[in-house]
Parts: structure tokens; sequence; C-alpha cells
């Protein structure tokens, strides 16, 4: 299920549909809807990095989308530039998921998750009791947006675009980086790690790479999280918002491209839209997600890819049991 | 014998997993070219040793040496790069990815390409030549894109072989490459092995005496960690400690 295999007409038209949004949604209240899953699409995709193709499930990552808007912010804050801002709060998110790694891969499975875990419930703690720095749970405001080459990012259109313009360089850069040799090797370690040492890889320092490059992934939608809400909180470094981040990854389909982006829709749509009209929303959600999981464990993707083969098989009148492979 | 003139050597080798001796001992030097067959009954240490000259496992004390070089403290993941590779008697390899995947990753672990994010692993057209050269060897180049999820376990074994081979090891460790094969699976792999040229030199363990005797110029028992008895084939089965231990009366 690669973005790159689709057919080109499909992703021109997915293009073409996302580059118009603004003027056939007209609506302000839906374009930053659309901002929003864009910039959690970035950050599902680059949970995806770990979850998906490396096999290691990170509850911590919540931590890092939070150090990179409390760089960034406090940046600001400082009265430093957007650009200075913006650096420094991707150097941070790439050095401490570093530190992150190097903890958290001393383990795998059950282990990683645990001391990923723990790792972004300290975050969560400095952002909530150090006040002289994070003003706790008061948070920090960010009272700016950049104006990249003078084209201010204040009006939801504008700030949409630039979403955009990050999520598909995000998304081209995942794709690459799947069907790379790095790709293929962080896939190995997933499926073998005991046959990928015996075949000459390096299978802790893959997997901290990995662990790099989602990193700074994850710093970027950080960054476009505080441009977007202009304010952060211990409450963004907590531990819902990295469940929500696995709940895009895995609803969505693990090791996929168009997965995390899917759940991330569903999650945001679920969170701002249906919130307004079913108070219970977040029931709706969890039964969302058991559906997900009772009728397509493999994802939403992956899952609508296998029901719509079936569903084809099924009209061109062969029995689409029959049609299984035998092995 | 000395290191310089081994392909592969073990030395005084001991490993002890709490109060259980499993390597006690050993000593090993293979020459170059060499076909050395390790037998012993379950649980002799077979696959504890060459998990040990792998480095999957750390030896309590004493040495390996790889074409005269130590190679005792040297990480498992470096060793295929100094021409050392093996195949496991439990058959590990990528099931999601199809056969030509797996070959392909065989020969991108002792590649710098390995670490390049950039590039479309499809288009590394040398790669893909060499994992074909791989899968001809082994007579399964017509099924080189099929999903490993979908052949047989012969195929497997003979998938687990081409990627050691892929690597041009001078050194290659076969652990039961005859485990589970139909007698006329096990005919191609025997083939396939004895066709293996001579500058690569082979240790196999095996418990499948017919095929075995027939590849094994010199021959290693162990019995509780212990080498017991070695020396060429009909010295071996001609042993009568070799009948009480292993073959039987």
């Amino acid at each position: 299920m690669s973005w790159m295999n689709a057919p080109r007409w499909a992703t021109g038209v997915a293009i073409a549909l996302l580059i118009t949004l603004p003027f056939w949604v007209g609506n302000p209240y839906y374009i930053n809807v659309a901002s929003q899953i864009l910039l959690f699409a970035v950050f599902a995709l680059a949970l995806n990095v770990l979850v998906g193709y490396g096999g290691l499930v990170s509850l911590g990552h919540a931590g890092l989308f939070a150090m990179a808007g409390y760089a960034g912010a406090l940046m600001l804050d400082a009265g430093h530039g957007h650009l200075a801002a913006d650096l420094t709060a991707i150097a941070v998110t790439v050095l401490a998921s570093a530190v992150f790694g190097v903890l958290a891969l001393r383990s795998t499975g059950i282990g990683f998750l645990m001391i990923t875990l723990a790792l972004g419930q300290i975050v969560w703690g400095i952002a909530y009791r150090w006040q002289s720095l994070t003003n706790g749970d008061n948070g920090v405001n960010v009272t700016t947006r950049p104006a990249p080459f003078g084209i201010s990012l204040a009006s939801a259109d504008n700030f949409y675009f630039a979403t955009l313009l990050v999520f598909l360089v995000a998304l081209i850069t995942m794709a690459l980086f799947v069907r790379s040799p790095f790709g293929a090797s962080l896939r190995g370690t997933r499926d073998q790690a005991r046959r990928m040492n015996a075949l000459g890889y390096n299978v802790w320092l893959i997997r901290l790479v990995a662990f790099l490059f989602s990193g700074f992934w994850t710093g970027v939608a950080g960054l476009l999280f505080i441009y977007y809400n202009q304010f952060i909180s211990p409450q963004v470094a907590a531990l819902q918002t990295s469940a929500e981040a696995l709940l895009m990854v895995i609803s969505g389909g693990t090791a996929t491209l168009l997965g995390p982006i899917a759940g991330a829709a569903i999650v945001v749509i679920m969170k701002n839209v249906v919130s307004a009209y079913v108070e219970r929303w977040n029931l709706v959600l969890g039964v969302i997600f058991v559906a997900i999981i009772t009728f397509m464990p493999e994802g939403l993707v992956p899952g609508s890819v296998r029901l719509w083969k079936l569903a084809w098989r099924a009209m061109r009148g062969r029995p689409a049991k029959a049609a299984e492979p035998s092995a | 014998m000395s290191a310089q003139q081994t392909a592969l050597g073990v030395n005084a080798l001991c490993k002890s997993f709490g109060g259980l001796r499993v390597t006690a001992n050993v000593n090993l030097a293979v020459e170059p070219g060499e076909r050395r067959l390790i037998i012993g009954p379950n649980g002799a240490g077979k696959t504890t040793l060459f998990n040990l000259i792998t480095g999957e496992l750390t030896p309590d004390s004493g040495s390996v040496t790889l074409l005269g070089n130590d190679i005792t403290k040297v990480a498992s993941r470096k060793r295929p790069h100094l021409g050392m590779a093996r195949t496991y008697q439990i058959i590990t390899l990528f099931g999601r990815d199809t056969i030509m995947r797996n070959v392909t990753l065989a020969l991108l672990g002792l590649s710098q390409l390995r670490w390049n994010p950039f590039i479309d692993l499809e288009q590394e057209h040398h790669l893909v030549e060499a994992a074909s050269a791989a899968l001809a060897r082994v007579g399964l180049s017509h099924i080189a894109e099929r999903p490993l999820s979908q052949t047989s376990y012969g195929e497997r074994r003979r998938v687990e072989i081409a990627m050691a081979l892929a690597q041009n090891p001078k050194v290659l460790l076969l652990d039961e490459p005859y485990a589970g094969l139909s007698i006329d699976e096990r005919r191609d792999v025997q083939k396939l092995i004895a066709g293996i040229p001579r500058d690569v030199t082979i240790v196999m363990i095996e418990h499948n005496m017919d095929v075995a005797l027939e590849f094994a110029e010199r021959i290693t028992l162990l019995h509780f960690g212990e080498v017991i008895v070695e020396g060429t084939r009909s010295e071996v089965v001609a042993d009568p400690r070799t009948r009480e231990v292993y073959l039987g009366h």
C-alpha cells in the first residue's frame, strides 16, 4: 500500500483537491480543521516510522511533539525571530529524540513502550511543574505566526497552504524512505532482528537513526501545532496526545503511507466536528475504533483495499473465497 | 595447526549457562576449503558452538579465529563483513517479503547503501542482478518474485542458503540444512551444497547421516559440549565412542 504505487490520476486528483480545498470549502472553520488534519497527519506519519516500519510502539511521542512546541514558543517569547525559534525547536527535538532513543532502545516490545511512556511523562511533568520555564498550567502564548517570503500565515487560507506544503514534503520524504535501502533495513529489523544482525546490520543503530528521523518530523508537526494553536500547555505533552497519535497510526493502518493520514482525519474530525453535535463524541470515537479493529484489523486503508478487492471479485461473479491464493 | 593456516579456528572455547556447561574446552581447526561435519546427540551443544563462533553468544573463555584473525571480541554483526555467513536450524527469513527481497537484504547487509534513505532500492540494478545470480545458484529464479509466505519449506531452506551464499562468504556455517526436507528436496539441497566452490570453507551441523557423511571430509563429534572424537569420515565412523553416543550399535 504505497502512495507512490497509487495510480497517477488518483494522486493528481487528491493533490488538486487539497490545493483547491480553501476555494471549495470556503468556511475558515473547516479550513482550519483541514490544517489540523494535515499537521496531525505529519505527526502520525512520523510515529508510523517507528510503529509501522520499525515495530517499535512509542507512547512518548507527545513528549517530543510538545518539546518542539515549547522550544519554539519559548524562543519566540524571549524575543527571537521565527527562523531562529524554528531551527532551535527542531534541533532540541532531534537531540531529545537521540536521548529518548538511546534510553528506550535498550529494550524492544513492551519494554520499549514503557520506557517511551515514562520519558513522555517526564516531559509532561517538566512542562507542568517547572513553572519558571514553562509557565506551568497557564502555558505559553505564541502571539504571531511567521511570514515566510513576506507572505503572512495569519489567515486560515495561507496557514493551510503552508501546512499543506510541509505535509507534502513530509509525505514525499516518507515515500522515498519506505522504498529506500534504509527503509528496507528498518523493516528487516522489525521482522527478523536476529537475522539482520547475522547479515551484518547494526540493528540498534538502524533503530536509533529511525528514531531520529521520526523525532525530526514529530518536531516539525509540533511547530506547526503551536503556530496553528498559538498556545501550548502541558496538556499537549500528556499521555492522551501520545495515545491519540498511536490510534491514528493503528486505526489508519500501520506500515502504510495513507493509513496515518486517514487515522489523523478520523481523530481530528471526531474531535472538532462531531463533538459539536454529539456530546459523548469520545464514545463514538471508541465505537469507530472497535469497529475498525473488528472488521479491519490491519487498519482502515489496507482493510478498505481488501474489502474493495473482495467486492470487485464478487461483482465479477467469482466467489471471493475461491479466488484467494491457496497458500 | 597454527591460526594462519586455518579458515576457522576455535581454541579452548568454553561456555556455561548457570551451572550447565554447554561448551567445554572445544578446539577446532578447519582448513581452507574443508568440508567439516559437526555431529552429536540432541543437546550436545552443536548450535551453541555455532552461536559462539558467529558471536551471537559470548564465550566464557577461549578464542575464535577467522582466516587467521582473532575475532573473539568482534561484534557478531561485523563478522559477515569479515567473510562469515550462516544459516539457521529454525528457518529465519523475512516472511512479509518476496524471495528476491530476502536475498537483496542479505546483499544489502554488506553494502554501505543500507544507510541510504533517498534512493529507490528497486532501481539498484547491481543488487537485483546479484540477488538473481544467487537465486539461480539455488534454482529459485523462476519464483524470485513470489512472496515467501507462498513458498514451501524446502524452498525456504534454499532461500536460507541463497542468502548466505549471496554474501560470498569465506566460511559458511550450515545448521541442519536438511532438517524437515522431503527426500527430493534433500537431494536438491545436497546437490546445491556439493556445488559450492572450494574457496568457501563449510562447517555443517547435520543429523541425517545418509547425506551428511557423503559431504564430510572430517567429522567432529560433540557430546555434552566436549569434542570426544575428531578425524576423517572413516576414522570417526569406525570409532567405538561414535557408535556408543551417536550412531548406535
